[in-house]
C-alpha cells in the first residue's frame, strides 16, 4: 500500500501505528457525524416557500453534551499517547543493552561513527562511515545525534522514529529494528537547498553479518588511518 | 452632554466629551494597549537574555567588571527623577497651572535627554574599551584583561553578553528617545496654549509611557548591571 | 451634541488623494487592505504553482520557466536554490500578507465601526498609518525576491542557525529584508490592533452591550488582543535575527553561546496565537453568515463567545506542540500535548453550534452561505487532522511530512479562505454599492470546492507514506517513488484550483462596474451596517443608531411585517431606550 503507512520495522512502530489508526477511527466517527449531519441539514432544511425556521437560542443540555464528549475523548487520547511517548522519548527510556552509534549531521550528509570492535564509543578503534547506518536486527540502538551546522532531522520512516539533530545540543534517540533488510534514512527538517538530497541507507543485519561487516571495516580502518 | 463630577475618582479623570465604554478615554486606553504590546516586546528581549545567561554553565562577567555601574546608577537616579518631574507636570495641569506644566515638562525632557546622552557616552567608552555586540574585540584592552582573568570577565560568554547588553539597553534608549521627542511635542503644544484643566489627555498619556520606560529601565539596570 | 455637528464637516468634498489614498476613513482603509492583500494572495498562489510543477514533474522544464533568470531556473528547470525560496516565500506571503491582512486588515477595519455603530475607528490617523506600514512591509518583502541570491531559503519559520548564517543558507539580502519587513509589519499590526481594541471598548452605540455584539466583532476583538501581544514577540525575535546577520551578535549561534531552540520558542510563542489570528475572524464571520443563511438565531451565542475567549487564552500555552521533535524536554512535550488536545474542545463546541444553527432552519443558499457551510465542513477536517499531530507518538512519524501540509491547508484554505470568499461576497454591497454576480459566485464556489479537495486531501496520504515537506525532488528517495502519480495528480488539481480562482478575480473586478446596484439590505440581515445606504457613506451615520436587541433575531415570533428578520436598530413599541444613550464622540 504505497499510499498508506509504510510497513512497520521497529519495536514501537506497532504502538505508533495503533495510535494512528485509533485516532483515525475516533476522528473518522466525528467526521462522519459532522459531515453527514451537515449534508442532511442542507437537504432537509433547505428554503422552501412557507417554511418557518424554528426560533431557538440554543439548548444548554445539548451544549453540555457536545462539550463533555470531545473533552473526555481528547483527554483519554492524551493519556494513551503519553504512555507510548514516555516509552520512546522519555529520558530514562533507552534500553541498557543498546548498541551505541554517533550520528553527526552536516549539510547535506549523515556521518555515522561506530564503536568499533570494542563496542564502546569514543575509543581509538571507532570509525566513521558516510551515509550508511548499519544495525543489528532485534538489538536496540542508541543514537547520539549532533549537528555540525544547522538543524537536521533524523527520520527513518519504517522505524517510525524522528528526532532533530540540533547544533550545540547532544540528543539521544533510540529504536530497535525488527526486520533485516535495507531501509532509508531521510532528513526531515529543511536544512538548506540540498535538503532533498540528504538521504542515507540503513542496513539491518543479522548479528553474524554485522560482525563480518564490522571486522571488514575495522581492518580497512587500520590500513588507512 | 454633561457629566457629574462628585467623587474623587472622577477628579482623576479630566472632563471632556467622554466615550461610553470602559470609562477610560480612548487615548489613554490606546496607550495602555500599546504598553501591553511593548511589555511583550521587552519580554522577548529580556527573556532571551535570561535564557541565554542562566542556561549556560559557563561563567558570566561579574557585575562591574565591564560596565560602569556608578555612572549608570547615577543615570538610573536621573531617570527616576524625570518620572517625578513628569508627575509634577501632570499635577500642575490638573490644577490648571500651565506655567508650572511647561517648567516640569522641560525638566522631564532635560532628564530624559541627559539620560540618553550619558548612555551614548557610555556606549562610546565601552566600544573604545573593546566591548562590542559580538563580544570583546580582538586586540582591545578588554580582550587582554579577559584573557588574564577569564572568570571575572566571563571570557567564554562574552559574545552573548555583548549581544544581549547592546540589544536590550539600545532598544530601551530608543524608547527614551521617542519619549523625549513626544515630550518636546507636548512642550511646544503647551507653549502655544495647549492643555487646560478641562483637557490634559496628552500630558497624562505621555506620562504613562514615560513611567513605563522608567520601570523597564529599573528592571534592566537590576538584571544587567547589578547581578 | 458636538459629535453630530462634526460629522457634517466630514461630508465636505475632499481631494482624490485624501479620499482614496491617504484616507482616514475606516471603510476606505479596509478596501485598500482588500486590494493589496488580494494582490499578495495572487503572488502566493503563483509561487505555489511553481512548487507544484516541480513536485509533480521534477526535472522537467516548467512551461514559461524560460523567462526565469539563470539563478532560479536552468532552461526552465527549477533549481533547488530557487525551490526552497518558493516554499519559504509562499508561506510568508500567504500568512503575513494575504490571510492575516484579509481577515484582520480588511474586516476588522470595515466591520468593527459599522457593526458597533461608530462613526469611525478610535484613532483614524493611526489606522491610516497601520495600512501604509503594512503596504511598506509588503513592498520590502516583495523586493526580497529580486535581490541578488534571492529571497530567504529557510522556510517561513526561518529556523536558525540556517537563517542566521549566510554561509549556511546562501542568502544575505533576502534574509535582511525579510527581518525588516516583519518588524515593519509587526508595527502595522500593533497599530491596527490597538485601534480595534479601543474602538470595541469605547465606541459602541447606545444599547450595544457586550453580549449584543455580533460574533464577528467578538472574534475580531479577541484576535486584536492576540495580535497586540503576539506580534511584538516576533518583532523582538526578528530584530535579534537581523542583528545576528548585520551586527555580528550571537543570539542564535550555538558556536558562540547562542541557542538554536531559542528561536523556535520565540517564533512559536508568537506563531501559535498567530494561527488563531488566522482563523478566529473567519469563525466569527462564518457565524454571522450561517445565522443569516439559516434564518435562525445562532445556536448557543454565549458558548460561542466563551469558546472564542477560551481559544484566545489556550492559544498561548500550546506553542511547544510545534517542537515535539526538536529535542525539547519530553516531559514538557507531554504537557504541551495535553493543552493542545484540550484546545480541540472549544473548536468542537463551535462546530456543533454551527450545526445547531442550521438545524430546523430555513436555509438560503446564497454564495456567502455556501462558502460558510463549506468552511464548517472543511474546518472539521483540518481540526480533526490536528489531533494526529497533537498526539506525540503519532507526531513522531508525521511531523514535517505532507500530513501537516494537508492540515494547515485545510485550516487556512478550507477554513480561512472559504470564509473570506463568503465574507467578500457578503459585505461587497456595503463596500462598493454593487452586488457580485451570484451565478458566477456559485460556479466559482463549486469548482473551488471540488479542486480544493482534490488538491489537498491526497496530501494526507503522502504524509501517511512519510513524504517529507519542503523537499525539492521526491524521486530521490526510493520509498517516495511510488507516490509520484499522486504528486502529479495533486499538481494538476492545484493548477485547476488556481485557474478557477480567476473566475473569482473576474467576478470581483467586473462587479465593481457591472454589478447589479445593491439595495440597502440585500441579505435581509440584522446588523447595524445594513441601516446605511450601499455603499456606506463617509462618517457612516449622521446620528448613531440605538441598539435594541442581539444581532441574530431571525424568525422571531411576532416580527412585524411578516419578515423573518428583526434588525438590531429597529425599535419595536415594546422596546425600552437603553440607559446610557450617549452618542460616541467622532474620532480622536
Amino acid at each position: 500500500m504505497p499510499w498508506s503507512l509504510p510497513p512497520a520495522a521497529s519495536t514501537f512502530a506497532g504502538d505508533v501505528d495503533f495510535m494512528f489508526w485509533l485516532i483515525l477511527v475516533i476522528t473518522g466517527i466525528a467526521f462522519v457525524i459532522v459531515e453527514a449531519g451537515l449534508l442532511w441539514f442542507v437537504w432537509k432544511y433547505r428554503a422552501r416557500p412557507g417554511r418557518q425556521a424554528h426560533y431557538t437560542h440554543g439548548s444548554t443540555k445539548a451544549e453540555v453534551v457536545w462539550t463533555a464528549v470531545p473533552a473526555v475523548t481528547v483527554v483519554v487520547l492524551g493519556i494513551m499517547s503519553n504512555g507510548i511517548w514516555v516509552k520512546v522519548k522519555g529520558r530514562n527510556s533507552v534500553p541498557p543493552d543498546a548498541m551505541e552509534v554517533a550520528v553527526h549531521a552536516k549539510q547535506f550528509e549523515w556521518n555515522v561513527t561506530y564503536p568499533g570492535p570494542d563496542g564502546t564509543l569514543a575509543t581509538g578503534d571507532d570509525f566513521t562511515v558516510r551515509n550508511q547506518l548499519h544495525l543489528v536486527v532485534n538489538r536496540p540502538v542508541k543514537a547520539h545525534l549532533s549537528s555540525e551546522d544547522v538543524i537536521h532531522s533524523f527520520f527513518i520512516p519504517d522505524f517510525r522514529i524522528k528526532q532533530d539533530a540540533v547544533p550545540g545540543m547532544q540528543i539521544v534517540a533510540w529504536f530497535q529494528p525488527t526486520r533485516t533488510g535495507e531501509f532509508e534514512l531521510a532528513c526531515a527538517e529543511l536544512c538548506g537547498h540540498g535538503h532533498y538530497s540528504m538521504g542515507a541507507r540503513v542496513f539491518v543485519h543479522t548479528q553474524e553479518d554485522y560482525d563480518a561487516w564490522l571486522a571488514e571495516r575495522a581492518a580497512a580502518q587500520e590500513v588507512t588511518p | 452632554m454633561t457629566h457629574a463630577h462628585a467623587s474623587t475618582a472622577d477628579l482623576m479623570r479630566p472632563p471632556f466629551p467622554a466615550e461610553p465604554g470602559a470609562g477610560v478615554y480612548s487615548n489613554k486606553l490606546g496607550m495602555w494597549v500599546f504598553l501591553a504590546s511593548d511589555v511583550m516586546f521587552f519580554t522577548a528581549l529580556i527573556g532571551t537574555y535570561i535564557i541565554l545567561r542562566f542556561s549556560t554553565d559557563l561563567p558570566w562577567a561579574q557585575p562591574g567588571a565591564v560596565l560602569n555601574v556608578p555612572l549608570t546608577a547615577f543615570n538610573t537616579f536621573l531617570l527616576i527623577c524625570s518620572s517625578v518631574s513628569m508627575v509634577k507636570a501632570y499635577a500642575a495641569i490638573a490644577d490648571g497651572d500651565r506655567e508650572r506644566l511647561k517648567f516640569w515638562v522641560l525638566m522631564t525632557i532635560l532628564g530624559g535627554a541627559t539620560f540618553v546622552g550619558i548612555q551614548v557616552y557610555e556606549y562610546v567608552k565601552l566600544v573604545g574599551h573593546g566591548f562590542t555586540p559580538n563580544g570583546y574585540r580582538e586586540g582591545s584592552e578588554l580582550a587582554t584583561l579577559a584573557a588574564a582573568e577569564p572568570l571575572k570577565y566571563g571570557l567564554q560568554t562574552a559574545g552573548i553578553y555583548g549581544s544581549t547588553f547592546f540589544t536590550m539597553t539600545g532598544f530601551h534608549g530608543f524608547h527614551v528617545t521617542c519619549g523625549v521627542v513626544c515630550m518636546t511635542w507636548v512642550y511646544f503644544k503647551a507653549l502655544r496654549g495647549g492643555y487646560s484643566q478641562q483637557d490634559y489627555r496628552g500630558v497624562e498619556v505621555i506620562g504613562l509611557y514615560w513611567h513605563f520606560v522608567d520601570l523597564v529601565w529599573i528592571i534592566l539596570f537590576t538584571i544587567v548591571y547589578l547581578i | 451634541m458636538t459629535s453630530v455637528a462634526a460629522v457634517h464637516t466630514h461630508d465636505a468634498p475632499m481631494s482624490f488623494w485624501r479620499k482614496y489614498v491617504f484616507s482616514t476613513d475606516h471603510k476606505i482603509i479596509g478596501i485598500q487592505f482588500l486590494f493589496v492583500s488580494l494582490f499578495f494572495l495572487l503572488v502566493g498562489g503563483l509561487l505555489a504553482m511553481q512548487i507544484r510543477w516541480q513536485l509533480g514533474f521534477p526535472g522537467q522544464p516548467m512551461p514559461g520557466g524560460g523567462i526565469l533568470p539563470e539563478t532560479m531556473a536552468s532552461e526552465g528547470i527549477l533549481l533547488p536554490e530557487y525551490y526552497v525560496q518558493l516554499v519559504s516565500m509562499h508561506g510568508t506571503f500567504m500568512v503575513f500578507f494575504a490571510i492575516m491582512p484579509l481577515l484582520v486588515g480588511v474586516y476588522a477595519n470595515f466591520l468593527i465601526p459599522l457593526k458597533l455603530g461608530a462613526h469611525d475607528m478610535a484613532f483614524p490617523r493611526i489606522n491610516m498609518a497601520s495600512f501604509w506600514t503594512a503596504f511598506l512591509a509588503g513592498l520590502i518583502m516583495l523586493a526580497s525576491l529580486f535581490v541578488p541570491e534571492g529571497a530567504i531559503r529557510s522556510g517561513w519559520t526561518n529556523y536558525v542557525p540556517l537563517a542566521a548564517r549566510p554561509d549556511y543558507s546562501g542568502v544575505t539580502w533576502g534574509q535582511i529584508l525579510w527581518c525588516i519587513s516583519i518588524v515593519v509589519l509587526g508595527l502595522s499590526s500593533v497599530l491596527g490592533s490597538l485601534n480595534y481594541i479601543t474602538t470595541v471598548i469605547n465606541h459602541r452605540a447606545p444599547g450595544m452591550t457586550w453580549f449584543r455584539m455580533p460574533l464577528s466583532v467578538w472574534a475580531l476583538f479577541i484576535t486584536a488582543i492576540l495580535g497586540v501581544l503576539a506580534l511584538p514577540v516576533l518583532q523582538g525575535a526578528a530584530i535579534m535575527l537581523l542583528f545576528d546577520q548585520t551586527l555580528g551578535t550571537h543570539f542564535f549561534d550555538p558556536l558562540e553561546g547562542g541557542q538554536a531552540l531559542l528561536w523556535q520558542h520565540l517564533f512559536w510563542f508568537f506563531g501559535h496565537p498567530e494561527v488563531y489570528i488566522l482563523i478566529l475572524p473567519a469563525m466569527g464571520m462564518v457565524s454571522d453568515m450561517i445565522a443569516n443563511g439559516s434564518r435562525k438565531p445562532i445556536f448557543g451565542y454565549h458558548s460561542m463567545v466563551f469558546a472564542i475567549i477560551a481559544i484566545g487564552f489556550l492559544g498561548w500555552i500550546v506553542w511547544g506542540h510545534h517542537m515535539f521533535m526538536s529535542g525539547m524536554n519530553p516531559t514538557l512535550g507531554s504537557s504541551f500535548m495535553i493543552s493542545t488536545l484540550v484546545i480541540a474542545v472549544p473548536s468542537a463546541i463551535k462546530t456543533f453550534n454551527w450545526m445547531g444553527t442550521m438545524w430546523r432552519g430555513n436555509l438560503r443558499f446564497h454564495v456567502p452561505m455556501l462558502n460558510a457551510v463549506a468552511f464548517v465542513a472543511m474546518f472539521v477536517i483540518g481540526g480533526l487532522s490536528g489531533v494526529f499531530m497533537a498526539a506525540t507518538p503519532v507526531d513522531m512519524f508525521i511531523h514535517d511530512t505532507y500530513f501537516i501540509v494537508a492540515h494547515i491547508h485545510y485550516v487556512l484554505f478550507g477554513g480561512s479562505l472559504f470564509a473570506l470568499f463568503g465574507a467578500i461576497t457578503f459585505w461587497y454591497p456595503k463596500m462598493f454599492g454593487r452586488m457580485m454576480n451570484q451565478r458566477w459566485g456559485k460556479i466559482h464556489f463549486w469548482l473551488t470546492f471540488v479542486f480544493y479537495n482534490l488538491t489537498f486531501f491526497p496530501m494526507h496520504n503522502l504524509g501517511m507514506a512519510g513524504h517529507m515537506r519542503r523537499i525539492y525532488d521526491p524521486t530521490q528517495y526510493e520509498f517516495l517513488r511510488p507516490l509520484q502519480p499522486l504528486n502529479e495528480f495533486i499538481s494538476i488539481s492545484a493548477f485547476a484550483l488556481f485557474a478557477v480562482q480567476l473566475i473569482f478575480a473576474a467576478n470581483f473586478l467586473l462587479s465593481l462596474w457591472k454589478g447589479e446596484k445593491a439595495p440597502q439590505n440585500p441579505w435581509e440581515d440584522n446588523g447595524l451596517e445594513w441601516s446605511l445606504p450601499s455603499p456606506a457613506p463617509h462618517g457612516n451615520w449622521e446620528r448613531v443608531p440605538t441598539v435594541y436587541r442581539g444581532p441574530y433575531e431571525f424568525s422571531a415570533p411576532g416580527t412585524p411585517g411578516g419578515r423573518d428578520y428583526l434588525p438590531q436598530y429597529e425599535r419595536l413599541p415594546t422596546d425600552r431606550e437603553p440607559a446610557a444613550a450617549l452618542a460616541p464622540a467622532l474620532g480622536d
